[in-house]
């Protein structure tokens, strides 16, 4: 979600103005970011694309109420934050992966899984398409509330105030949510990574010549 | 105080954040600098959050972004929606 300084306060006065289609370009840097925040609730593309279209329109029609104490961007992954779970509700789909009551075990840790036959993941495995199709099932099978936490600050990069203030938790909670959601995914990925690492030696040892 | 594994893992998220008290952070180098397995544990992490960054590994659906600008632009020529200052 990286942008270059824009002047965001003087495109919202302008588009507040009637330079209406100047919101176009206002939201421009932030469709990838609201987009995966809705999918991270709602978790199928069709839904996703509707609530991140609802979104943009909601933030266009409420533009007047952006007072400019968030940053844009967190006014709108709020939005969108709303959106997805309203969303949730109406799909009634909210039961087994209910948002607004703490999971429990949030105080529980978890241990990450010890690699010790590897050292650094080789660049070129970091590359490879299997291992990102790992990364996306294991993204979209933690529980709900380590997703979007994993959404909005290791996705998007959003920071702890901003991923707090969108989902409407305490900066301690993003943290020991994220931790938590990190190691989950460390130890989901361990044995890929293992393999990643032996693969050679594994590799030549399979071949028919040997 | 000597830091054993387990207190090194408790904090691993918030040391990659930068998000650990000084003498902490010291304290859990300490520990790294011999133990492979923290130091294993700590890089796969890393590697791993590189990858959730990577614009490649969660795309957007094609044709998303023309269809947002679309109805956008639906939205924005009926003069009834327009924002208020207010």
């Amino acid at each position: 979600m990286a942008t270059t300084e824009r002047d965001e306060a003087g495109l919202i006065a302008r588009i507040l103005a009637g330079q209406k289609e100047l919101f176009h370009e206002l939201i421009r840097p932030y469709e990838g970011m609201v987009y995966m925040t809705v999918f991270s609730i709602v978790r199928n593309e069709t839904d996703a694309e509707d609530c991140a279209q609802d979104t943009m329109v909601n933030a266009y029609r409420h533009l007047g109420k952006f007072r400019g104490e968030a940053k844009f961007s967190t006014w709108l992954a709020t939005i969108a934050v709303n959106e997805g779970r309203q969303k949730l509700r109406k799909a009634k789909r909210a039961k087994e992966d209910s948002l607004d009551e703490p999971i429990e075990g949030d105080d529980q840790q978890i241990t990450p899984a010890p690699l010790t036959d590897w050292r650094e993941i080789p660049l070129e495995a970091l590359e490879r398409k299997e291992l990102r199709e790992t990364l996306r099932t294991a993204v979209a099978e933690l529980p709900g509330i380590y997703r979007q936490i994993v959404t909005l600050r290791d996705l998007e990069e959003l920071n702890v105030a901003e991923t707090a203030a969108a989902l409407h938790i305490n900066e301690n909670m993003v943290k020991v949510r994220l931790h938590r959601a990190r190691m989950m995914l460390q130890k989901r990925l361990a044995p890929y990574l293992k393999t990643t690492a032996r693969a050679k030696k594994e590799f030549w040892r399979r071949m028919p010549w040997n | 105080m000597e830091l054993n594994c387990k207190h090194v893992w408790a904090y691993i998220s918030d040391y990659i954040d930068d998000s650990v008290p000084p003498e902490l952070r010291e304290e859990i180098e300490r520990h790294l600098e011999h133990c492979e397995i923290c130091s294993a544990i700590l890089d796969s992490t890393r590697n791993i959050l590189v990858l959730t960054g990577d614009d490649r590994t969660f795309e957007l659906p094609v044709g998303y972004s023309e269809r947002l600008h679309e109805r956008l632009a639906r939205e924005l020529a009926d003069e009834t929606n327009a924002p208020t200052t207010g």
